[in-house]
This record gives structure tokens, sequence and C-alpha cells, in this order.
């Protein structure tokens, strides 16, 4: 039994540095954002946007129509290629890869395995329209992660249940309410269960009698924790609500960013002086 | 590889095509004028107000449409043993493309707003004023260059004129093919020939479309 | 009447030939039609530019040169061609030079946003277009598909004059051989030709409807 306070100590440094590791894993971003640039054309969008995104973090952006709010969305889910920098994904770049020792463009396997991380509800909802609701949200879990049917049909009731769609589970998008699509978009996309989701103004085409319950399904989703969220909306008040951290995009840059409470209630800049006081009315902010 | 390409040879069957080149134009022209008689004739009568006789018409531009050119040809030529063979081959090319640009015509008549029909009753315009004044004017442009297309589709048709023997540009090759055994140079010359007058008249067409918009 | 019994045996025997030269000549379009449809969308300039000279080639000259050509043509360098091997090719290069127009719009005309969210949900190349692109692309190609199976259809006759012994090189034979009943003898072959193509046109409706089955939107 001598040995057994050595046993102990080495059992403790071993707990201890799995520890350490799983905090610097909580510290190291899931995604990155370094120096990235994007022109279309002679028009430069967005000039050197460094963001970094925690794992479960929910970063609201914010800013100007036309500011490259999108834009920064769709270049992570790979829609856009960024004209300057890099982003990562949990550690590792995007846009390129090493191939024999050298960076390359990254080839469509590499896309594909660091896109299986992200996941994206667009602003008009893209349903896929010959597809029920049931084999929209079965699709990518059958064709991509290769989950049998009958438990990909299991994951996506309860994912329809979650969202409140199950009993609209055999009809067509074009038989739904925008409001329903989008609840049907959210749960197509969260059946993959990805490390970030991308949100575009997911409420900014509905009627406003629906805004209501998508940001309830959004809210609750958030209220879950592990996974990170990048929502670009205009609604400042469920920004305030639902925000770990917010962003505010204008010129091509990241202006002022921070807690919801000091980006929206003590604006430091002019500009976001000017671009909240377009919210002021009706929007509960004071 | 046998025998290669031969120049003189290609030389001599680009001369003997290019003498009737004017037939086959001729035929063009004449078949499209046909064509867009015929078709305006074929619109007029599927507005009728007699059900019977749209039914009729209707079923015949159907017939027409969905038969080969080529027995029509055959069918005519034997059917009027009369007329001369470039008035049969005229005739068949202006039925047949008429039946297609009829339909281009009733979409450039739908086309125009129900409002323009409406304003011009309130105007109180005749039935014909309507259509001369009002319809047609707003009808025909957007259809110019569908109707390019079909004179291209035409002329592409023409060599079918062979069949009922009329001297056009591809009996005139097979003629110099036979007489030769020069196939090669004979039909590469006469297919180099319809490609130098179609493309350059379809980009034409292609460049109407986008100025003029699509219709039809 | 009596001309129908008489005739009617002649032209049924060159009615396999027809159907035989139009299904062959329907599936090589239909092959080359998405082929070439396709790689006129690729990524590739050169790809894209050699994908248009094929269209613009087959569509600037005319069906009946491209099949003498093939016929008579061809053997020059060596490739001797049956009459049928050449109709079919002849056919099928044709409208293949069309129907890649209409598989390229049809495409072109599905919405980004299906593209895009197939790609956000990491669908493969293949079954972003197998499983979301072509279901929707396809019901908008069936009824210029269904308009160019009837002009095919019409274009087989053309393969009479390479000496193939389609329905209507069995007319021009029995023609000289009842030269009486020319009139109704090419009548009859007109009726033949009209039968086939609605029969066509009345199958290629049955797909448009049932494609269009939960759509739109
Ligand atoms: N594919 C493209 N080609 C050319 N310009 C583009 C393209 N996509 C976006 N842009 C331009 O880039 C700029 C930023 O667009 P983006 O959609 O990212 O803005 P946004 O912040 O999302 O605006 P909004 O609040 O209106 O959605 C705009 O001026 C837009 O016109
Ligand atoms: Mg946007």
């Amino acid at each position: 039994m001598a040995g057994a306070p050595a046993i102990v100590d080495a059992n403790r440094a071993l707990q201890d540095r799995a520890r350490a590791r799983e905090d610097a894993a909580v510290r190291r971003p899931i995604v990155r954002f370094r120096g990235v640039k994007k022109a279309f054309g002679a028009m430069t969008v967005l000039e050197g946007i460094d963001l970094d995104l925690y794992p479960g973090e929910k970063v609201v952006v914010i800013g100007p129509s036309g500011s490259g709010k999108t834009t920064l969305a769709r270049m992570l889910m790979t829609l856009e290629t960024p004209s300057g920098g890099e982003i990562e994904v949990d550690g590792e770049p995007l846009f390129t890869m090493v191939r024999r020792g050298r960076r390359v463009p990254a080839d469509e396997r590499h896309l594909a395995r660091v896109r299986g991380k992200i996941g994206m509800v667009f602003q008009h909802f893209n349903l896929f329209p010959h597809m029920t609701v049931l084999r929209n949200v079965t699709e990518a879990l059958i064709h991509v992660r290769r989950i049998p049917p009958e438990e990909a049909r299991r994951r996506t009731m309860a994912m329809l249940e979650r969202v409140g769609m199950a009993e609209h589970a055999d009809k067509y998008p074009a038989q739904l309410s925008g409001g329903q699509k989008q609840r049907v978009a959210i749960a197509r996309a969260l059946v993959m269960e990805p490390k970030v989701m991308l949100f575009d103004e997911p409420t900014s085409a509905l009627d406003p009698e629906l805004v209501g319950e998508v940001l309830a399904v959004i809210k609750e989703i958030a209220a879950k924790g592990d996974m990170a969220m990048l929502l670009i909306t205009h609604e400042m008040q469920f920004a305030r609500e639902i925000a770990d951290r917010i962003v505010f995009i204008d010129g091509g840059k990241i202006v002022e960013q921070g807690p919801p409470e000091e980006v929206l209630l003590r604006p430091k800049s002019e500009r976001l002086k000017a671009f909240l006081a377009r919210f002021r009315n009706g929007m509960g902010l004071r | 590889m046998g025998d290669e390409w031969r120049w003189d040879v290609a030389w001599a069957a680009a001369r003997k095509i290019a003498a009737v080149v004017p037939v086959t134009i001729a035929a063009t022209v004449l078949g499209f004028v046909v064509a867009a008689a015929a078709g305006l004739a074929w619109t007029i009568a599927r507005r009728s107000r007699s059900a019977l006789v749209r039914g009729a018409v209707e079923a015949a531009m159907e017939f027409v449409r969905r038969t080969p050119l080529l027995v029509q040809l055959l069918f005519l030529y034997v059917a009027f043993p009369r007329l001369s063979v470039f008035a049969i081959g005229v005739i068949g090319l202006g039925l047949h493309y008429g039946a297609y640009l009829s339909e281009v015509y009733r979409a450039g008549i739908e086309a125009v707003d129900r409002g323009q029909w409406e304003a011009a009753r309130a105007l109180n315009f005749s039935r014909q004023k309507t259509w001369t004044r009002i319809i047609l004017p707003q009808a025909i442009p957007p259809i110019v260059p569908m109707m390019g297309n079909y004179l291209i589709v035409l002329f592409k048709e023409t060599p079918l004129l062979f069949a009922i023997n009329v001297t056009e540009m591809m009996a005139v090759a097979k003629q110099f093919g036979s007489e030769t055994f020069r196939y090669l140079e004979a039909f590469t010359v006469v297919g180099v020939f319809f490609f130098l007058m179609s493309y350059p008249a379809s980009l034409v067409v292609r460049w109407l479309e986008a100025r003029f918009g699509r219709a039809g | 009447m009596e001309a129908g019994i008489l005739l009617l045996p002649g032209l049924l025997r060159g009615l396999r030939v027809t159907l035989e030269v139009f299904v062959l000549g329907a599936m090589l379009a239909l092959g080359l039609s998405f082929a070439v449809g396709l790689l006129r969308l690729s990524r590739f300039p050169i790809v894209r530019t050699l994908a248009a000279a094929y269209v613009e080639f087959f569509r600037g000259t005319s069906l009946l040169i491209q099949l003498f050509w093939l016929y008579y043509a061809l053997p020059f360098f060596g490739v001797e061609l049956s009459a049928l091997a050449a109709g079919v090719l002849g056919l099928g290069l044709n409208y293949g030079a069309y129907g890649s127009e209409v598989v390229r719009s049809a495409i072109r005309s599905v919405p980004k946003g299906q593209w895009e969210a197939a790609i956000a949900l990491n669908l493969s190349p293949l079954v972003r277009f197998r499983r979301v692109i072509l279901p929707q692309a396809w019901p908008l190609m069936l009824p210029p598909f269904g308009n160019l199976l009837i002009e095919l259809l019409k274009g087989t006759s053309l393969v009479s004059m390479i000496t193939l012994g389609d329905m209507t090189f069995q007319a021009m034979s029995l023609r000289t051989t009842y030269a009486r009943y020319e009139v109704p003898l090419f009548l009859l072959l007109l009726v033949l030709y009209f039968l086939i193509a609605t029969a066509t046109s009345a199958i290629v409706r049955r797909l448009e409807r049932r494609a269009r089955v939960g759509r739109s939107a």
C-alpha cells in the first residue's frame, strides 16, 4: 500500500491536466474570423473583420442595411469565398487545407467536413418545395450523416415536436404559413447537431403576427446552451434578451461590441447611436 | 483514313452550290411570307365566334404541327401535280410554319393587357380599329425575335425541298456527290453554307431578344 | 377503304423501323441533353465553350445535312455506319443539342436559395443535384421535352432519305406500285404520324401531372 499515495497523486495530476485541456477547449473559439475581407468586384463590403465566437456563445450581429452582415454569415457557410483573411472553424482553416506540406485552397471534401459543424437558417427559409416537411428534415440526416431512415425519422419527429410542427410533418412547404416554414427550416438545420448555428434575419420575411412564434423557438434553442449561435436581426428587444454579446458592423468594420446592455444602452460611437436612434420607438429601449 | 479531304473538289462543290443559293433564299423568304400570312389566317380563324370553327381550326393546326414537313411536302406533291415543285415547296413550308407562327401571334396578343381592350371599348373604337390601332401595335414588337427564330428554322428546313425535286443547295450537293463520288466535300460544303448563313442570323435574333425581351 | 386495306400493311412494315429510330434517337438525345446541358454549367470556361460549340454547330445546320454527312461522308474517314446507326446518331446529336438548352435553362431557373440550402445542409454535390435540384428542374423540362419529342418523331421521316426502311420509305416504294392511290397513301401516312405524335404527347402529359405533385412555393 506504500504506492497508494503516489497513484492518487498521479490520478489527480491526470485529472488536472484533463480539466485544463477542457478549459482550454472551452476558451478556444469555435469560429474565428481573422482579418476577413470581402469585395464584390470593385465594391468592398467587408474590410478586415476580426471576430471570435466561443462554444455555446450567442452573438447577435446588428448593423445598417448593406453593411455586410449577411455576407459575413454566408462566408462562414461557404456560400461566399473571402477575398482576404481566414476563417477558422474548431481550430482549422475553412478555406485552405494542407496537402503535401503546403497550404492549398480547400477542396470539396475539406469544405464538407468543416461545413458539417455549421448550420444555417435563411431569411427566406429555402425549404425544398418538392419534399414534405418530414423529408425536408430527414434528407440530410439520411444522405449526409448516413443515419438509418427509421432513426432519422425518429430524430426528425422529436425535432419537429420541439419546434411545434410535428402535426404538419406530412404537409408540403406550400401548405404552410411563413412562420411554420421558418420553424421547419430551423428544425432542418438543428437536427444535424451543428456546433454553430447561423440565423440570417430569420423573421424579417414574416408577417408581423408570425414573428413571435419563430423568436420563441429560437429562444428555446438558445437556452439549451452548448451550441454557439450567430444571429443577424433587426429585432433589438430580442437581441437584448438572447445575446451574450452584440456586434455592431458598419462601413465594412466592427465598430463596437460588448454585452447587450453596454452596446444597446450605452453606445460609444456616433454611428451606433445614430443606428439605434431609429429603433428607439416602440422597442422598449431607454 | 482512306481518301482525305481535297480542297479542289471542295471549291468545285462550293461553286455549284453557290449558284443555287438564290433558290434557297427565295424559298425561305416566300415560305416565310406565306407562313406569316397563313399564321395570321389561322389566328383569326381560331378566334371565330363559332365553337365548331374554333375546334376544327385547332384540330387542323394540331394535325399540321404533329406531322412531318417532309410527308406534308410529299402529300402536296402528289395531290397537286399541276403546281411547280417550287410552288409546292413554298406552300408546304408556309402552311407548316404558319401553324407555328399562329402560336407566336397568339402569345403576343394574349400578352397585351386586358385593360387595353377595355380602354379601346371605352373610347368607342370599332372592332377593326381596336385591332389595328391598339392591339397589334403592342402585340407585334415583342414577338419579332420569335418570328426571327422561325425564319431561321424555316431556312434550315429548305433542304427537304430536295425530296420533291426542287434544285436547291442540298439537291446540288447530292448531285455533285454522286457524279464525283466525293460526298465528303459535297456535304461538308453544303453544311458550311447553311451554318454561315444561319449562325449570324441567330446572333441577330439573340441580340433582338436581349434588346427587346423574350416573348411567346 | 379499299386503298387503306391495300396500303396499310405496307406502311405498318415501316412502323417498326420508325418506332425503333424514334425510341433509340430519343434515348440518345435525352442522354446528350443532360450531359451537355450540365457541361454548359461547368465551372471551367473551356468546358462551357466546347459544349456551346457543339450546340451551335448542330443547331446551325440542318438535320438532313447531318444525316447525309454521317451516312455518306463519314465513310471517307473509314467509319461506315449502318443506315440505322447513322439515323439514330444524327437524330440524337441534333435533338440533343436542342435538349441541352432545355436542361440548362431549367436548371438555371431553380432558385439560388435551393442550392444554398443544399450546401448549408452539407449535401454532397451529387445528392444536391439528384435530390434537390433535379426534382425541381424536371417538371420545367417536361413540356419543352414533349415538344422536342414530337419534333424528333417528325425528324425520323428523314431517315427514309438515307435508305432506312421507315414508314415514309415504305410509302415511297408503295407509291410506285399503287400509283392510283398515291394521295390516300400519303394522307394515311400523315394520319399514322399524327397518331404516334398524339400518343407521345399524352404520355408526356401524364408525366407532367405526376411531376407536379406537391409543388409550387
Ligand atoms: N453576390 C453579390 N454580388 C454583388 N454584390 C453583393 C452580392 N451580395 C451582396 N452584395 C452587396 O454587398 C453589400 C452587403 O450585402 P449584405 O447582404 O451582406 O448586407 P446586409 O448587411 O446583410 O444588409 P441587409 O440588412 O439589407 O440584409 C450590399 O451592398 C450588397 O448589395
Ligand atoms: Mg442581410
